[in-house]
C-alpha cells in the first residue's frame, strides 16, 4: 500500500510484498521458526499424510505397497475384533475416567480445605513422574495372585484370593485401577488450582446464607471448577483410549484377549504381523473416533452453562 | 511453603469461622487425607522391602511388612556386581541388568532431547510472540492441531522413516523425532513470552541489540522459570517413554532404562518371576526421577497451576 510512494522516492527499494515476506524482521523470524518447522513438517506432518496414504495400500515394509483403496477401511468394518478391541478400550475408558476424576476432585477439595502444604502435593505427583513401566511393575508384583501384598491382606482378612491380571474379568479393572493410582494425584493439583482461583468472597456468602459445606461444594465448587474439568476431562479421555504402557508390561493384551485395547491390536497388526496398511488404518479410525469424542465433550460440558461467575 | 501456609491460614480464621464450627469434619478430612498418602506411599515400601529381601525366604514370609532375611544382594545382582552363578543361588536368572549403561542411554537420550527441544521451541515461540512475518498465526495453528494428532497415528510412519534412513538403534533415531520440536513445547513458551513486557526489549533494541541479541541476552535469562519447568516436563516424558525407544532402540549399546527393564522382565520364567532382583531394578531405575523430584519438586508441584490452564 505504502509501496507507490516509496518505490517513487527510491528506484532502487523492493517492492512490498519482497520486503513483507523477506525483510529484515521477517528474515530473522523465519531463521528462529526453521528448525521447529523442520521438525513439525518431518515428524508431523508429512507422517499425519503419510500414515493416510499407507492406510489405502497393503505393505508389509519388505515389498512395494500395493494400493488397494477402501479395502482396508471395509475390512475394518466387517472385522469382529477390531469392534470388540474398541469396545473393551471404551470400557477401560468408562472404568478408568469417572473414577479417576471424581476422587481428584475429591482429593483437591481435602487439599483445599485442610492443608496446602506443597510436601503433600508433591507426595501426591510422584506416580505421574514416574514411567508407567515401573509403575505396572509395581502393581505387578503388588497384585501378584500368590505372593501380591493385596492378596495377602485379603488372605489375612480371611478372604478369598483374587488373581487380578491373570484373570479375563478382572485384568482390565486391575488396569484401570493401577492407572488411577499413576495418574489421581497428578489431575488432583489440577483441580487443586483451579480451587485457588474461586474467591473466598464466594463462600463466605454461602456460608452467611447458612448454606451446608456439602451444599456449596455442589452449589458453588463445582460450577466454579467447570473451565478445569473439561480441560481434565478432555485430555485425560484421549489419553485414556490411547492406554498402551501398562499393557505392554502386564497383560499384552491377554489374558484371553481380555485386554486387548485398540492401541495393542494396532501394534500387534504393525510389528508382529507387519500389516502396514491394516494398522495405519485402525490408527485412522481411533484417530476419527478421538475427534468425535472430542467433539462431543465439548458440546455436553459447555451445553449445560452454570457458572456463576 | 512456610510463608503460603500460615499467612493462609490466619486469613481463613479471620474472615471465615467456618473451619472452627466443623472441627469433628476436618478430623474427618485429615483421616481421608492421611489413607490416600498411604495408598500412594506404601507400593514404594513394599518395592524397598521386596528389593531388601531374600528370594528364598520371602516366599515363606510374604505377609511380613519389613525386609525378610535382610540382603544387599539383589542390588548387587541386578547391577552385575556379583558372579553368575552367585546370581543364580540368589534367585536370579543370571540376567544383570547393565544398569550403568541403560542409564547412560537414558541420560543421553533425555538431556539431548530436552536441550534440542526446548531451545528450538523457544527461538520458535519467541518468533511467534514478537516478531512480525507472513503466515505467522497460519503456522502457529497448524503446530496446534498438531497437538490433537494422538500418538499412533504417526507412530508408523515415524517408525518407517526411521527404518529407511536407516537410524534404528542410534541415538540418531531415538531422538530426532522429538529434537526440534513439540507443539506443546512451542504453545506453552509462546503463552509465556506474549505476557512479557515489552519495555525492556525496546531499550535493548535502543542499544543497538539484534533479534537474537535481545532473544538470548534479555528473554532467556528472564524466561528462567518457564523454562526450567518445560525442560523437566520434557526430561520426565522422555525418561518415561517406553515404546519408541523400544521400537527403535533395543540394542544393548542404545538400549534405555525402561526398555531395559520391560526386557528384564519378560526374561524372567513364567513360572517363578524373580520379584526380589526386579524390584531392585525397579528401585534403581527409579533413583533418577527421585533426585530430579527432590530438586525440582516443589516447582513442578507449583507450576502444574500454569500448566493446567494453558
Amino acid at each position: 500500500m505504502s509501496s507507490i510512494a516509496s518505490t517513487q522516492s527510491s528506484t532502487h527499494q523492493s517492492p512490498a510484498w519482497v520486503k513483507r515476506w523477506f525483510g529484515p524482521e521477517s528474515r530473522i523470524a523465519w531463521l528462529f521458526i526453521l528448525p521447529s518447522l523442520i521438525g513439525f513438517i518431518t515428524f508431523y506432518a508429512v507422517p499425519a499424510i503419510r500414515g493416510l496414504v499407507i492406510s489405502f495400500t497393503n505393505w508389509d515394509m519388505l515389498t512395494a505397497p500395493t494400493f488397494v483403496g477402501l479395502d482396508n477401511y471395509s475390512k475394518l468394518l466387517n472385522d469382529p475384533v477390531f469392534w470388540d478391541s474398541l469396545g473393551k478400550t471404551v470400557v477401560y475408558v468408562l472404568l478408568n475416567i469417572p473414577l479417576q476424576t471424581a476422587l481428584a476432585v475429591g482429593l483437591a477439595a481435602l487439599m483445599d480445605r485442610v492443608t496446602k502444604s506443597s510436601l503433600i502435593r508433591g507426595i501426591f505427583i510422584l506416580p505421574w513422574l514416574l514411567p508407567p513401566v515401573i509403575v505396572a511393575l509395581i502393581w505387578l508384583w503388588m497384585l501378584d495372585p500368590t505372593l501380591g501384598f493385596i492378596n495377602n491382606v485379603l488372605r489375612s482378612l480371611g478372604w478369598q484370593t483374587l488373581s487380578f491380571l491373570g484373570s479375563p474379568d478382572q485384568a482390565m479393572p486391575s488396569i484401570a485401577l493401577i492407572n488411577i493410582w499413576q495418574y489421581t494425584g497428578y489431575t488432583s493439583l489440577l483441580f487443586f488450582a483451579g480451587l485457588q482461583t474461586i474467591p473466598k468472597e464466594v463462600y463466605e456468602a454461602g456460608a452467611i446464607d447458612g448454606a451446608s459445606e456439602a451444599r456449596m461444594f455442589w452449589s458453588i465448587t463445582l460450577p466454579l471448577l467447570r473451565p478445569v474439568l473439561v480441560f481434565v476431562l478432555v485430555t485425560s479421555i484421549i489419553g485414556s483410549f490411547q492406554i498402551f504402557d501398562t499393557i505392554a508390561v502386564t497383560t499384552k493384551g491377554g489374558p484371553v484377549n481380555a485386554t486387548k485395547v485398540i492401541t495393542w491390536y494396532i501394534y500387534d497388526y504393525a510389528f508382529g504381523r507387519f500389516q502396514m496398511g491394516y494398522a495405519t488404518a485402525i490408527a485412522v479410525a481411533l484417530f476419527i473416533i478421538l475427534i468425535v469424542v472430542t467433539i462431543a465433550q465439548m458440546r455436553i460440558l459447555n451445553a449445560n452453562q452454570s457458572d456463576l461467575a | 511453603m512456610t510463608t503460603i501456609l500460615p499467612a493462609r491460614n490466619t486469613q481463613a480464621d479471620g474472615v471465615r469461622p467456618l473451619h472452627r464450627r466443623i472441627s469433628l469434619g476436618r478430623i474427618i478430612a485429615w483421616i481421608a487425607l492421611i489413607i490416600a498418602i498411604l495408598i500412594v506411599i506404601f507400593p514404594f515400601w513394599w518395592v524397598i522391602r521386596t528389593s531388601l529381601s531374600s528370594q528364598k525366604e520371602m516366599l515363606a514370609a510374604s505377609n511380613s511388612l519389613g525386609p525378610v532375611g535382610f540382603t544387599t544382594i539383589n542390588y548387587f545382582r541386578v547391577l552385575g556386581l556379583v558372579d553368575v552363578a552367585t546370581a543364580q543361588a540368589a534367585g536370579g536368572s543370571g540376567q544383570a541388568i547393565n544398569f550403568f549403561l541403560y542409564l547412560r542411554n537414558s541420560i543421553i537420550v533425555a538431556v539431548l532431547t530436552v536441550l534440542g527441544q526446548v531451545f528450538f521451541c523457544a527461538l520458535a515461540a519467541y518468533a511467534f510472540a514478537r516478531l512480525k512475518f507472513p503466515l505467522r498465526d497460519e503456522i502457529f495453528f497448524i503446530y496446534i492441531t498438531g497437538l490433537m494428532i494422538p500418538g499412533v497415528v504417526t507412530l508408523i510412519p515415524n517408525f518407517i522413516l526411521i527404518r529407511q534412513l536407516q537410524w534404528q538403534n542410534t541415538f540418531l533415531g531415538l531422538i530426532a523425532p522429538y529434537f526440534l520440536m513439540s507443539p506443546f513445547a512451542v504453545f506453552f513458551l509462546r503463552q509465556f513470552f506474549l505476557g512479557l513486557n515489552k519495555e525492556l526489549e525496546e531499550a535493548a533494541k535502543l542499544d543497538g541489540c539484534g533479534p537474537f541479541g535481545v532473544f538470548w541476552r534479555i528473554i532467556l535469562p528472564i524466561s528462567l522459570p518457564p523454562i526450567t519447568t518445560i525442560s523437566i516436563l520434557t526430561f520426565v516424558t522422555s525418561w518415561n517413554s517406553y515404546l519408541w525407544p523400544f521400537l527403535v532402540g533395543q540394542n544393548e549399546n542404545v538400549r534405555v532404562l525402561t526398555t531395559a527393564l520391560a526386557i528384564f522382565r519378560s526374561q524372567t520364567p513364567q513360572g517363578a518371576p524373580d520379584w526380589t532382583g526386579l524390584m531392585a531394578a525397579t528401585i534403581v531405575s527409579m533413583v533418577p526421577t527421585l533426585l530430579l523430584f527432590l530438586i525440582v519438586g516443589r516447582r513442578v508441584v507449583n507450576n502444574i497451576q500454569f500448566t493446567g490452564f494453558k
